[in-house]
This record gives C-alpha cells, structure tokens and sequence, in this order.
C-alpha cells in the first residue's frame, strides 16, 4: 500500500501557488483511471464471450453476450469445484481477517495502554515482523506444520494466515492517539474490568482505525498464494487463488480451462471489491491513522 | 505468471541447495538394495499427487477392484508451477506422498536428490520392462539399465501439423526436409502467411527439435554429470531457426495465449511441429479451421531418415519415504499399462501411452474428424518408435528452462543470436548445478 494521504496544511499549500492547472490534475487522474480500470474491464469483456469469440474478437469489446452460460460452466465444472474453493476462500479470509483484527487490536492496545518491563522490545520485535515478506515464511512454515502432521489441513492456511504485525502496528498508534488515559481510567474507577473497558469503550473508539485493518488483513489473505501453494495438496481445501492458479497451469493440456479460468477470476475479485465498497467510508478515515504518528 | 514461476524456480533452487548442503547424514552408507515386497498385514492406503485433469476418475476404476490397496488422489498446479517445489518440501519434511507425477525432464533432479524409488528393484515393474517403447525406458532408468526411478506414463511424439487446404491452394509440397520446410516457409509468407510459429518462451518444443536431430544436451557416468546444450546437432538446429527468425519467415507470438490461438485460427500460421497433445491444442484454440488440417511426420534433416523428437511426458514416481513400494508399483503398473486406464487417461486427459501396445487402443486407431477423419495417431505411433533412445534431462530443467527463454526472447527481438542464448544457458546450468553441489565434469 503507497498511498501518501494529504493532510489538510498540504492540500491548502497546494492549493495556493496552483502550479497544476485543475483540468491538468484531472486529465493525470482520468489517465490513471483507466490505466487501472482497463485490466478489469477486459476481464469482464472476456467473460461474456465463449471460446471462438475470446480469441476472435476485439478484447476489449463485447460480441455476444455469454456470462451466465460461462457462469454456469464454471459451476458445473468437476461437480462445482470452484463454488467450494470460493467458500474456501471466504472461511480463510473472512475468519482469519476477523480474528486477526482482534488480536491486533487487543495486541496494540494493550502495548499503548499498559506500561511493563519489555514493552518497546515486543513492539519492536513485532514491528520487525511488518518488514519479513509473508512469502519468506512459507517453507519455514510448512517445516514446522510438518512436524505436527498438520500440513494439508485447513488450519496449516488458517492459523498463520491470523498473524497480522501492521495491524498491531496501526492500533497501537491509533490507540495511544485516540483511546484518553483518563477515559480509561474513569472506566476503571466506575468498576469495569480491563476487558470489559476494552470491548465496551476501547474497541469503539478505535473503530475506524479496526476497520483499515479489516481490510488491508482481507486483502492480504485472500490474495495470499504462497502460503496454501505449499501447505495444500488436497483439492478441497484450496482456496480459490489456488484454484484458478492450478487450472491456469493446465490450459496447454485443457484448453476448455482458459474460460473458466476467466470468468473465475472476475468472481474471485467481486468479494474485494464489494468489501472496499462497504467499507471505503472507513478506510478514508482510517487510512490517515498512521501517517500522522 | 512468468515472474511468479520465476520466484518459484529461484525458491525451488535455494530449497534444494538447502537440502543439498544440510542432510551429509543421509549418505548411502549401510542399506544397500532397496527391498520391494508386498507389506503384508491389511489393507494399505496410498497417496498420489498428480495434476492430470480428471485423475479421480481413473483412480476410482482402481479403488473399486481394489479394496486391499486403496489410493487417494492429491492435487495441484502443473509440475513447474509448483509441485515438484511442494514435492521437495514434503521429502524434506518427511510427509512426501507415496507416488507422484513427474515429467521426464525433471525426473533426474529428484534422483540427484535421492528422492525416488528404485522400482528396478520390483520384479513385477523389471518384468513390465518390454512393454515400453524402448526410449521411454531410457527416460525413466537414467542411464542405469537395471534401474527403474518411475513408470513411464504418456509421450509426447512430434510430427507436423498442417494446413492441408492452404498448401493446396498456393501449390505448396507438405515439406518432407527441413530444408523443403524453410522452402516452404519462403512460399508461405509470399502467400500471406507464416509456416510457423517459432515458440520464444516454451523451450520444449526446441529441446524435442533437438531431440530429433541427435542432439544430447546431458550425460552422466555415475559420477558426473556433463552439460552440452551447445553440441554440433543442437547448434544446427539452432541456426536453422535463427536464419528463419532473420528471414521473418515465422512468427513469434508468445505460445499459449489468444494470440497464438488466433495467429492458428486466422489463417496467419500454416503449420506446427508439435507433439501428438497439440492435436486437441488446435482443435479448441482454432475451431474455424476444422477439417483442414493434416499431420505428417516431421521433417528429416536429409531425406530418406526417420527420426522424431519428443515434446512432453511423464512418469508416475514412487517417492523413497513410501512404506509400501510394492503396492505402488503395482497401481503405477496398473495405471501405465492397464488398456481400461491408458483409455481413460486418454479420453479425460488426452494422454498418449508409453507402451507398445498403447498404440492400438480404440480411441487411437479411427479418424479424427478435426483433421479430415485422418488416422492422425497412426503417425505418431510412428513417430513414437523413431524417438532417439539416448537423450538425457539434467537435473536442473526448470532454471536451465528459464535462463534458455530469456536468451530465446531476447533473439526473437533482435538481440543476440539462438546459440548465443544456448550458450548462456550452458554456463548458467553449469553453474547452477555447481551451486547446488552437484558434480560436474
């Protein structure tokens, strides 16, 4: 992620000596829009066409309009793989995302608000762990699974898939920005428990900050390869990425795969989007969050 | 995707290298030849990876006559996009499967691994030995005639694709040399067209070139291995198809995308020097052209020869931490041999059987109603017994593959020459099993 947010003094600096004219920065933007827009577009192209169609006609043009037959292929496929793997997918993400924002949050807060022996060494160690590629760990992960006899299981993707050191990251600035010390300690004098003030006060103030980590830990599991490439062998547990790779990689054998491998990756990127959708709104307010600290 | 097999490859080479450096404690010291006896005590259950499409089903023909020896399939990407790495990790790891699928050419990177069983050992896969086209044999014994490092599963025999109608129509004689072909090539493009289309990035198809023309690009006499991807018969080969480059008598459209597909399904490429899978390769990527294609052998390099390369092919491999080889030599016999799986593995799969008698399965004697109802497999079953029996993979494919495509690409724009990119392959190879500590002459 390389957004850069603004923050209100630079947008007014701008603003004031105007170097770009408005129409230029729209016509920067309008570019960029469609630089990025053009590769889905061709994928929602290519999955309204049959075969003949998709190597015959203009790519980035509609001939006739075949999605829902495609789509019913693609259910149909080897008795509806890819619904199973897309389910897959949700359980991965959907659970490991959930669980992971809670332990972030529990973890950062816990590192902003309680002072102990060692604090900044954790938080340092943890932040270490934002700068290890997810990818690096794959092997070394599938070593120690093996050694349980828990690879090619559903919980050799899910448990390591819930470790989430941004996002400890990120609630730790959030909370230590936005949780008062003396709110907390209001909490404690009316009697609250620690965990209750978390979740009844804590956790609601740092909402927004939860929800930009909601996201950027959906994001990152569901679109995380590497990790089930190495740990699943056994076709019912891959998640959909997996799925679609495996297929992608057996078109020179079966061609009728290319479709499928089409249509299904325009459904596999629908999840994502309608999450961004949905939570864009606290994305924008959460986004900022650690770029102030 | 070729980033992504690039990261891959390299992290396949670092885990191998790892392996390579970090197990000195599994040295051949006592155990000599390994055993292979049935296990006796119940029933077993096998595990099999294998990537071919709609394996299940074949496996579940075996598992229903066979309650003693009960196999579970397991899945994955295709070989090089990742499950020779995953076969590597499960063997360090020690939870390998029993058996796995493995192409021919990366066969020799587990044997230099010591990861394979030795079904030479088996006497029912040693007596299962004349069954095979010979040269498979060779694929699978690497080198040692009593050795046996898997079954062999289906072949890929070359022959020329065509264009009956197109050569037809502008008087062109279905070239019979490759010197007739780049003739030919020369006719081709003053009609409109490309007689090809040379593949930059899948190096297979210039290895089963090579293959054809007695070129042997790996040795190994028990000691050390030899790398020579710039021998006299690879080295022709190579400026051959460099002088058509230079002429822009072919194409050079990636292999494997839409394309390519369209480059075949538009009339713009007349032939193609493929493997007998290409048959279904061009009936779904060119449906238009149904019905005009033919296949003839593949072009001699002086006339009157008979000689074909091979492009593709696997074996089913018995992985050394299985505890019951025995049993899964007997599926892999059964699975390679057996006329009820061969048919199956060719109607789900489209595969095309190593063994002799594979040959004349049904689904491989009548026409083939894409290609005019020609008896199409009747020239690949010639071609299938004039394979040269001594080519040889090195145990390092996937990273020769890879260095070897950037050279090829890089030649197809321009820059450097087909035996420059053979001879930049040759030294990363070299280094490269080096590297992995592996000898080399």
């Amino acid at each position: 992620m390389t957004t850069h947010p603004t923050t209100p003094a630079e947008t007014v600096r701008r603003r004031d000596h105007s170097i770009l004219p408005r129409s230029a920065a729209m016509l920067i933007m309008g570019v960029c829009t469609v630089y990025f827009l053009l590769p889905l577009w061709w994928l929602f192209v290519g999955s309204t066409k049959n075969r003949e169609q998709f190597t015959g006609t203009d790519p980035l043009w509609f001939a006739d309009f075949h999605l829902l037959d495609n789509i019913g292929d693609l259910l149909a496929y080897r008795d509806g793989i890819f619904l199973r793997w897309t389910l897959n997918s949700v359980a991965y993400t959907g659970g490991a995302a959930l669980l992971g924002t809670l332990l972030a949050a529990m973890c950062g807060y816990a590192l902003a608000k309680y002072r102990f022996p060692g604090r900044e060494l954790i938080f340092n160690v943890v932040l270490s762990g934002v700068l290890v590629p997810a990818t690096a760990l794959a092997l070394p992960l599938f070593l120690i699974f093996g050694q349980f006899q828990a690879t090619n299981t559903f919980w050799a993707v899910f448990l390591p898939s819930l470790v989430n050191p941004f996002g400890v990251y990120l609630a730790r600035v959030y909370a230590t920005a936005g949780v008062p010390d003396g709110l907390l300690e209001a909490a404690r004098i009316d009697g609250a428990g620690e965990l209750r003030t978390f979740f009844t006060i804590s956790a609601r103030l740092m909402s927004p900050a939860l929800v930009t980590i909601f996201l950027f830990h959906f994001v990152a599991v569901w679109n995380n390869f590497l990790l089930p490439l190495v740990m699943l062998s056994d076709e019912r547990l891959f998640p959909v990425t997996l799925g679609l790779y495996s297929w992608n990689t057996q078109i020179t054998q079966v061609p009728e795969l290319r479709g499928l491998v089409i249509v299904g990756s325009l459904i596999s990127i629908a999840p994502l989007a309608v999450a961004f959708l949905l939570l864009q709104r606290f994305w924008r307010t959460g986004i900022s969050t650690g770029a102030v600290k | 995707m070729s980033a992504l097999l690039r990261t891959i490859s390299v992290l396949l080479t670092s885990a191998v290298a790892v392996t390579a450096c970090s197990s000195p404690d599994a040295s051949p010291g006592g155990s000599t030849a390994s055993a292979c006896a049935p296990s006796g005590g119940g029933p077993v259950t096998l595990t099999f990876t294998s990537w071919i499409p709609n394996i299940e089903q074949v496996v579940q023909a075996w598992n229903a006559k066979n309650p003693d020896i009960q196999v579970k399939v397991q899945t994955g990407p295709n070989g090089n996009g990742g499950t020779y790495q995953n076969f590597f990790n499960q063997l360090k790891a020690g939870n390998a499967p029993d058996l796995g699928q493995i192409e021919y050419d990366a066969l020799p990177g587990f044997r230099v691994q010591d990861g394979l069983f030795d079904l030479g050992a088996c006497d029912i896969v040693a007596k299962a030995k004349d069954q095979f086209v010979p040269w498979t044999w060779n694929q699978v014994s690497l080198g040692d005639p009593a050795a046996a490092f898997g079954v062999p599963q289906d072949t890929g025999p070359m022959a020329l694709f065509y264009r009956a109608d197109l050569f037809d129509k502008a008087g062109i004689a279905v070239p019979a040399t490759w010197q007739e072909y780049a003739a030919a090539a020369e006719k081709v493009k003053a009609a409109g067209g490309y007689i090809t289309n040379f593949s930059q990035s899948d190096i297979n198809q210039f290895a089963g070139l090579a293959w054809q023309a007695g070129g042997n690009w790996f040795g190994n006499d028990g000691q050390k291995w030899t790398v020579n991807l710039t021998d006299d018969k690879t080295t022709k080969v190579a400026k051959y198809w460099q002088d058509l480059i230079d002429r822009k008598l072919v194409s050079s459209v990636p292999p494997w995308t839409t394309e390519w597909d369209n480059a075949y399904n538009t009339d713009q490429a007349w032939t193609w020097v493929s493997a007998v899978w290409g048959a279904n390769s061009i009936a779904t990527g060119a449906p238009k052209t149904a019905g005009k294609w033919r296949v003839a052998p593949m072009p001699q390099w002086s006339s009157g020869e008979a000689s074909a390369g091979n492009w593709g092919g696997s074996s089913t491999a018995v992985f050394k931490s299985s505890k019951h080889p025995y049993e899964a030599a007997k599926f892999a016999l059964w699975l390679n041999t057996s006329d009820e799986a061969l048919t199956l593995l060719n109607q789900k799969a489209n595969l095309y059987p190593a063994t002799k008698a594979g040959a004349n399965l049904p689904a491989l004697t009548g026409g083939v109603a894409f290609y005019g109802d020609q008896k199409i497999y009747e020239v690949f079953a010639a071609a299938s017994a004039q394979v040269p029996a001594g080519f040889t993979w090195g145990p390092s494919m996937t990273a020769t593959y890879a260095n070897a495509s950037d050279g090829f690409k890089a030649a197809v724009s321009g820059k450097g020459t087909l035996v420059d990119a053979l001879t930049g392959a040759q030294a990363y190879t070299v280094q490269t099993l080096k590297n992995q500590a592996i000898p080399v002459a």
